[in-house]
C-alpha cells in the first residue's frame, strides 16, 4: 500500500487534471442533489409555513411527525424507495430503479422533512412577532403565508443549504436505489464507498476532497447570508 | 360589500349611536382577572383618551376593543354588530411597540396598501402620498427596522392611516419621543381627526390628553375608575385612583 502523502498527491493531480470521469461524477452529484433540494423546498417550504403560521387540530402531532422524519435513516429511505420502484413494486412499471430519477426521489424524501421542520420553526417564531400586526391589518391567510416566507427569506436560504449539505454527503439511500452504475448513477459518495473497497484510493480521496470543498463553500455561504441579513437588519 | 354599505348608511343616519361599544368586558390570563367588567361607548368622530398607571390594563383594553384577543366575558360591538374581521379592517392600530416587516419603509407601506386591496398605479400614488405625509422621503428605501424609535412610530402612524380607517387605536404613540417627533405624530393624529376618524388614544401625558382628547377613561386595576370630559377629569378628578395618579404626575416636576 502506498503512503498517504503519495495518494494525496495523486488525488490532487486527478482534480487538477479535470479528469472527465471525475467531472462527470461531480456534475451528476450536484444535479441529483440540487434537483432534490429544489423539490424538497417546493414541498417543504409551504408545508412548514402553513404548520408554522396556523393553528389546527392535531398540529402538535404533525410537528412531532415532521421532527421525527427529520432523522429518517437514509438506508431505510433507500429501502422503501427501492421497494416502490422495483419491478414488482407499485411503481415498477415506470422503470425508474437505478436511474438518477430514483436517486432524486430518495433524496427528496430525505430532505423534505428537514426543510419542512426547520421552516416550521423559523415561520412560527416570525409569526409570533407579526401575528397581532397582521390581525390588525386584516391580512388574509394566503398573504400571511407569503409575507412570512418572504420576510424569513434569509433564514430559509440557510434552511435550504442545510438540506443541501445533508443530501450531498448522503450515501445510504442513493447507493440502494441508484446502484452506483458507472456513467449512469455514480455520484461522489457512492464512488468513494466503492473505490475505497476496491483499493482505488486516489479517486476516492479526490472525490472526498471535493466534498470537503463543497462543505466549506456551503458554510461560507451560510456565514455570508447571515452577515448580509444582519447588515440589512433583516434578522 | 352590501353589509358594509348598510353599516355606513346606518352610521350616518344616527350619528349619536356609538360606533363601538363594550359591555361587561372581562379578560383573564394566568389565573388573574386583568380586565374587570368594562362598559364603554365610543361615539363617532370623538377622540377618547385612556389613561392609567403602568399595568392598569390599557393595552389589553385596546386589544380587546380591536378584536385582537377574545374577551373571557362580555362583548364588543361595532356599529351595533358583533366585531368580526371585516369590522376590524375598518379600524387600525398603532402598537406600543411598533412591528415592522423586514423590508424597506416603502415596502412596509406597500404591503399595508395591498392588504387593503389597493394595487397597481393607485397603490404607487397612495404609497408616495403616505410617505410624503409622514415626511419620510429621505428614509423610504431604508430597512424599516433600522429606523429610530421615533421614525418607526411615525411610520407606524402613517401605515395605520392608510385607507382612512373609521377608527384608530393608538397605544402610547409618542412615548419616549423628542418634542419635535411628538409634534409630528400629534399633527398626524389631528389630520386623522379632521378626516373624521374616531380615535382611541392611550397616553401618560396629560398635556397631550388635553390637546387631542374629548373624553377620558381612567383605568385602575382593569376597571374604569373614572370617566368624563377630559378637562373635568384632569382638573377635578373624583376617584381616589385618578386623584393619586394625577397629583403624583403633576407634582413630580416640582419636587426638588
Ligand atoms: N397574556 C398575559 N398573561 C398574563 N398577564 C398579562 C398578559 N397580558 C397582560 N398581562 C398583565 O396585565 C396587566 C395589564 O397589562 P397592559 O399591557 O394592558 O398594561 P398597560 O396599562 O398597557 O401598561 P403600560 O402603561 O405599562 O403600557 C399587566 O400587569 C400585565 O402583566
Ligand atoms: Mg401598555
Amino acid at each position: 500500500m502506498e503512503s498517504f502523502s503519495a495518494i494525496l498527491i495523486e488525488a490532487i493531480g486527478l482534480i487538477l487534471s479535470w479528469d472527465p470521469d471525475v467531472i462527470e461524477i461531480i456534475m451528476l452529484s450536484l444535479r441529483v442533489t440540487l434537483t432534490a433540494v429544489a423539490a424538497a423546498c417546493l414541498i417543504g417550504l409551504p408545508l412548514g409555513a402553513i404548520v408554522g403560521a396556523f393553528r389546527f387540530p392535531m398540529r402538535t402531532g404533525v410537528i412531532v411527525a415532521m421532527n421525527t422524519l427529520m432523522g429518517l435513516p437514509p438506508v431505510v429511505v433507500g429501502l422503501l424507495v427501492y421497494l416502490m420502484l422495483s419491478a414488482s413494486g407499485p411503481m415498477g412499471v415506470l422503470g425508474l430503479l437505478y436511474t438518477p430519477t430514483a436517486m432524486i426521489i430518495a433524496q427528496t424524501i430525505l430532505v423534505t422533512p428537514i426543510v419542512a421542520a426547520l421552516t416550521r420553526q423559523v415561520i412560527e417564531d416570525l409569526n409570533g412577532e407579526y401575528a397581532e400586526q397582521f390581525a390588525s391589518l386584516g391580512v388574509g391567510p394566503l398573504d400571511r403565508v407569503l409575507a412570512l416566507l418572504w420576510d424569513a427569506r434569509y433564514s430559509l436560504l440557510t434552511v435550504a443549504l442545510a438540506g443541501f449539505g445533508r443530501a450531498v454527503a448522503e450515501v445510504g439511500a442513493v447507493i440502494i436505489v441508484g446502484g452506483n452504475i458507472n456513467h449512469v448513477t455514480r455520484v461522489m459518495t457512492t464512488t468513494i464507498a466503492l473505490e475505497t473497497s476496491k483499493g482505488n484510493l486516489e479517486l476516492a480521496l479526490a472525490l472526498g476532497l471535493i466534498l470537503l470543498v463543497i462543505a466549506v463553500i456551503v458554510n461560507g455561504l451560510l456565514m455570508a447570508i447571515r452577515g448580509t441579513a444582519a447588515r440589512a437588519a433583516y434578522v | 360589500m352590501s353589509e358594509a354599505l348598510t353599516n355606513i348608511s346606518a352610521h350616518s343616519a344616527v350619528t349619536s349611536a356609538p360606533l363601538l361599544s363594550a359591555r361587561g368586558l372581562c379578560f383573564d390570563a394566568g389565573g388573574q382577572r386583568l380586565i374587570d367588567g368594562i362598559d364603554l361607548d365610543i361615539a363617532p368622530g370623538r377622540c377618547t383618551v385612556i389613561m392609567g398607571a403602568n399595568g392598569s390594563g390599557k393595552s389589553l383594553l385596546l386589544r380587546l376593543l380591536h378584536g385582537l384577543i377574545e374577551p373571557t366575558d362580555g362583548a364588543v360591538s361595532w356599529c351595533g354588530q358583533p366585531l368580526d374581521r371585516a369590522a376590524r379592517r375598518e379600524q387600525a392600530m398603532v402598537f406600543q411597540r411598533p412591528v415592522m416587516l423586514r423590508r424597506s419603509v416603502a415596502a412596509n407601506l406597500r404591503f399595508a396598501l395591498s392588504v387593503r386591496g389597493v394595487r397597481g398605479a393607485k397603490r404607487k400614488a397612495q404609497e408616495e402620498e403616505t410617505i410624503a405625509r409622514a415626511r419620510m422621503d429621505a428614509l423610504k428605501d431604508k430597512p424599516a427596522r433600522v429606523l429610530s424609535g421615533g421614525e418607526q412610530q411615525r411610520l407606524a402612524m402613517a401605515r395605520a392611516m392608510i385607507g382612512a380607517p373609521r377608527m384608530l387605536f393608538l397605544d402610547e404613540p409618542t412615548a419616549s419621543l423628542d418634542p419635535a417627533s411628538i409634534l409630528a405624530i400629534e399633527q398626524l393624529i389631528q389630520e386623522a381627526r379632521d378626516n373624521g376618524t374616531t380615535i382611541v388614544l392611550v397616553t401618560h401625558d396629560p398635556g397631550q390628553a388635553r390637546r387631542l382628547g374629548d373624553d377620558l377613561f381612567f383605568l385602575h386595576g382593569g376597571r374604569i375608575a373614572e370617566t368624563g370630559p377630559i378637562m373635568q377629569v384632569l382638573e377635578k378628578p373624583t376617584s381616589k385612583a385618578a386623584q393619586a395618579w394625577l397629583s403624583g404626575r403633576l407634582f413630580v416636576p416640582n419636587t426638588p
